[in-house]
């Protein structure tokens, strides 16, 4: 029997505002547990909230750049449960009228084909605090910090039908957050997280699978293994001849490992109802053609750009429109390299690629894109050949120098093409080795190639990888006749 | 001193008659004498009071912040107050010292005036004869053997015994309304979003609007100046130019339409009051305002209506308690489940409870459209009577509560009784309308309230229309004899 997997996601994204949603505090992460909860975060009696405006505009930004409607009237709702975290005894959240409405976003599939994936719709929320289970003797410690930090919740339709395809959809609303500069979406501190539901089904039929909800996944790796896990956990079960039950699950990223939490029967009644403290938010038109007026160009627009304007292929340009921070890094190399071919490789492949090794995040590249276009340069006037770069590359990593230049200047790895020169160092490789000589001049055209590397990699040997290799040949085919 | 208003007071301030501290020397030694047996104080701010008053003293050198300025009042214990305890009457928050100052607080302490404590009322303002208080009953000063009404009670109490020339209150339901009117004193209600909310503990926030409770129209005029206002910190309140509310007080009554709603004079209300009140609105008549009969047809569903919105508002309002941070916590809870049940076991009364209950069923799955989205449609029936009413007059009249004081403990086990008590004023709550309520005669020695209702924002109108009744009166500045 084949299965199908469906997936639909839940995804939370905090607001980079500078202050809460509903409060005059501080959003920075990190502080001292407490510090920036003021009287409203703690929910202290005769507390009122006031709607921060910026998490407002953020939400319509987003709005439009998925192709949604913008809520004319969107109303808060009180989300009611009771959690230590939770300082009201409800969250102040979004349930009749979200402030976006249906959109949808397109994802790139391994093939290369696009697919539409739909968007529900998005509400705007606040974070509750941390409860903190470690060092506190039996007892649990609460941090407000984080509660009222503005969230957007972005709930897809169940659109997706395999884990990867959730991971390209998470990646999309990641990307399409930053461009927009609305949050940091750094999943490390929690900025980006998501619930996903899954349910299986057998291929080619309509009906929709029981679902389960898994909760809290705060990495790509983690969302495709624990949706994966979870489709396999349902198809076991059900070639098993068992049922799905309808519960939320957690997933233990350490064991690789998911567990049923709660079951439907025992879910809240959240009881929501609009909360009489907040007044609809009335938006309009003007704000919306203003904030339309200041989208920043989008990544699937940019992709197009980078297409056409500088020749990518399709796959090298959604790479390096993934982040808006590598598209305009990317962009800076290849003005000051004056070549965009060679400045997406040098950025995909020798930047991207160790990068990657080192486990840094892009933002943290210790060489910058003046650095890398000043070194494309290099290449691109003779200056030193494609090896001696790498060894540049390696010593503007290292911070050995300022410029590739420098570097070059400092280290003498500036390419012999000075043809008097050269052609001592040919004279001398030839005399060293007139048995080769002899064979050389013995040989076929055929062979004759193939020997012409080994004068080729003396030369390259006596003149530390300096010598240009195009003149090298030129001399070697002239002196050996 | 202590039976001057509070025009009275300031003029005897400005002339030198008496300082800000004899003045509030004077207040705090009566409220020593008399609060044990009234009970309308949960804290005397002595000290505090008497910095204040020298300060006051300090300041009318060089010129005082406002005519209000040197002049003691009472805040209900419902508004958080820096440094002191604010409880909302509940064992929940007996710890509770609140870390900042409400608005309207705030506002009054900027006019200069003098806080000498915070007065009892019910829990959490959740009741109409302040029985539910963690405190204690307060005592009716005009028969200590009687409910002062509430939740109000303890400030109404204390300006009618004596104890303070003016107080603040809450109204959520008639709880400045119909204390007032038990305890001949004038008590308005202002539209919902003039006087800020912000550092009033929330009772049912949709209807909750603070307000003056004082002896006269004129006080509640110069006090209501001093409360109303825009806040930025209270998204509900209303950006909007405030009138002076004195400068319209003498106006003319002549040409005025009143209209007498006939459903407020069907079954339930007492003869004798519906006699005084009678009375009363001959006297407008006299001043050449005209009566006309009005019908509010659907103010029959206003006790029903009031009782699915207040408690379900309620009901997520107070989650809040739940001894993690602050207020009452139980003794070792041995879970999390343990904590918050024993909790809000011990820390809230029974009524409050009884609220918490409605109002969870009310919004829960599956009753959400029959109760919580239904009585929003009543209520919006409701506030479309008024709409229509105010088109053929100016000023609505009737009775604040349907019977005089009653005996403490009389209706306490029989809440629906006692949520009739409520039956004139709810609907004005529901509207967001100002209501007033003015002293109209004695009952048995008891007092009796007039209510008056206006158009959104007619507080002047209607404080006008109180002030020319007073002139023509002497009901309100009627005192107890047992606190002369």
């Amino acid at each position: 029997m084949e299965w199908e997997t469906v997936i639909g996601l839940e995804v939370h994204v905090q607001l980079s505002t500078q202050s809460k949603i509903f409060s005059g505090a501080s959003t920075a992460f990190g502080a001292e547990p407490n510090t920036q909860a003021c009287a409203v975060d703690l929910a202290l009696p005769g507390t009122l909230p006031v709607l921060n405006e910026e998490a407002v505009k953020s939400a319509i930004k987003f709005g439009l750049a998925v192709n949604a409607e913008i809520c004319r009237e969107s109303v808060f709702e009180r989300k009611n449960y009771f959690y230590p975290d939770l300082p009201k005894g409800y969250q102040t959240s979004q349930m009749d009228a979200p402030i976006v409405g249906p959109g949808w976003l397109d994802i790139q599939l391994e093939s290369g084909e696009t697919k539409r994936i739909r968007i529900h719709h998005a509400h705007l929320e606040e974070d509750a605090g941390k409860s903190l289970h470690e060092d506190f003797h039996g007892m649990s410690g609460i941090d407000l910090n984080r509660a009222g930090t503005p969230l957007i919740e972005i709930v897809s339709e169940p659109d997706m039908r395999s884990a990867e395809e959730a991971v390209a959809y998470l990646k999309k609303i990641h990307s399409i957050v930053t461009y927009l500069g609305i949050s940091d979406g750094d999943m490390s501190q929690g900025s980006l997280r998501c619930d996903a539901n899954v349910s299986v089904r057998i291929k080619g039929t309509d009906e929709l699978g029981t679902r389960t909800e898994t909760k809290n996944l705060n990495s790509f790796r983690f969302i495709e293994k624990a949706i994966q896990l979870e489709a396999q956990r349902q198809i076991d079960v059900l070639e098993d001849g068992g049922s799905i039950t309808q519960e939320t699950r957690l997933y233990d990223s350490e064991r690789n490992e998911g567990r049923a939490m709660r079951s439907k029967e025992e879910a809240n009644d959240y009881r929501y109802f609009p909360c009489p403290d907040l007044l609809p938010v009335a938006i309009e038109q003007s704000l919306i053609d203003e904030l339309k007026a200041t989208l920043p160009e989008l990544p699937d627009a940019k992709q197009e750009r980078f297409q056409s304007e500088y020749g990518l292929s399709a796959y090298d340009a959604g790479i390096l429109t993934s982040e808006r921070a590598i598209a305009d890094y990317f962009e800076a190399v290849a003005k000051a390299a004056g070549d965009a071919k060679l400045a997406a490789n040098w950025v995909m492949v020798e930047l991207m690629g160790r990068l990657n090794k080192e486990g840094i995040e892009f933002s943290e590249t210790p060489v910058s894109a003046e650095q890398l276009g000043g070194l494309i340069q290099r290449i691109r006037d003779n200056t030193i050949s494609g090896k001696i770069a790498k060894q540049v590359f390696e010593a503007l990593w290292n911070g050995e120098g300022d410029s590739a230049d420098a570097v070059i200047e400092a280290k003498g790895l500036k390419q012999m093409s000075d043809s008097g020169e050269l052609e001592k160092m040919v004279d001398q490789v030839l005399a060293d080795n007139p048995d080769q000589v002899e064979q050389y001049k013995a040989a076929d055209e055929g062979k004759r190639k193939k020997m012409l590397g080994f004068f080729v990699g003396q030369i390259m040997k006596a003149s530390k990888g300096q010598a240009n290799p195009g003149m090298v040949n030129q001399l070697l085919n002239k002196k050996l006749g | 001193m202590h039976s001057k208003t509070l025009r009275e007071l300031a003029d005897g301030l400005d002339s030198g008659q008496f300082s800000s501290e004899e003045l509030t020397r004077h207040f705090l030694a009566r409220i020593n004498e008399h609060n044990p047996t009234v009970n309308a104080y949960i804290t005397v701010m002595e000290e505090q009071a008497i910095a204040q008053a020298k300060a006051a003293d300090a300041r009318r050198a060089n010129g005082k912040a406002s005519v209000l300025d040197g002049i003691p009042l009472a805040h209900k214990d419902i508004f958080c107050t820096e440094g002191v305890r604010t409880s909302c009457a509940s064992k929940m928050l007996d710890n509770f010292i609140a870390p900042y100052n409400a608005t309207i607080v705030e506002k009054i302490a900027t006019a200069g005036m003098v806080t000498l404590g915070k007065t009892n009322m019910d829990e959490f303002a959740m009741g109409s004869s302040n029985e539910t208080s963690w405190y204690g009953p307060v005592r009716n000063p005009w028969n200590t053997d009687c409910v002062p009404g509430g939740s109000s009670g303890g400030s109404a109490a204390a300006v009618a015994a004596g104890l303070a020339p003016a107080s603040t209150g809450t109204d959520t339901g008639g709880s400045i309304r119909q204390p007032a009117a038990l305890c001949n004193l004038t008590g308005l209600k202002p539209t919902y979003g003039l006087v800020s909310r912000y550092g009033m503990i929330a009772f049912a926030s949709s209807l909750d609007q603070a307000g003056p409770m004082t002896r006269t129209a004129e006080d509640s005029a110069l006090l209501l100046q001093a409360m109303a206002g825009f806040d930025e910190k209270d998204s509900t309140s209303l950006k909007r130019d405030i009138p002076d509310y004195n400068a319209t007080l003498n106006d003319s009554l002549e040409g005025k339409v009143i209209g007498v709603p006939k459903e407020f004079f069907a079954e339930g209300l007492s003869d004798e009051i519906a006699t005084k009140v009678r009375d009363a609105l001959a006297e407008f008549e006299k001043q050449g305002a005209t009566l006309k009969e009005i019908s509010l047809p659907h103010s029959h569903l206003s006790i029903p209506c009031y009782y699915v919105i207040a408690p379900a508002e309620a009901s997520t309002n107070l989650s809040r308690y739940d001894g993690v941070r602050y207020g009452h916590r139980c003794e070792n809870p041995q879970d999390l489940a343990d904590l918050y049940t024993r909790t809000r076991e011990e820390g809230f009364g029974d009524e409050v409870k009884r609220r918490i209950l409605v109002g969870t069923y009310a919004l829960s799955a599956g009753f959400y459209d029959a109760y919580y989205r239904k009585a929003q449609r009543i209520r919006r029936l409701i506030k479309q009577d008024f709409i229509e009413a105010f088109k053929e007059v100016d000023i609505i009249a009737g009775p604040t509560s349907p019977n005089p004081a009653f005996g403490i403990g009389e209706k306490v086990n029989d809440p629906l009784t006692m949520y009739l008590e409520d039956m004139y004023t709810i609907a004005v709550n529901l509207a967001g309308i100002p209501g007033l309520s003015i002293p109209a005669g004695l009952v048995d020695g008891k007092p009796v309230g007039l209510q008056l209702i206006g158009k959104d924002f007619c507080e002047a109108e209607l404080l006008n229309a109180a002030h020319r009744f007073q002139l023509a009166t002497d009901w309100h500045q009627q005192t107890p004899a047992a606190f002369a």
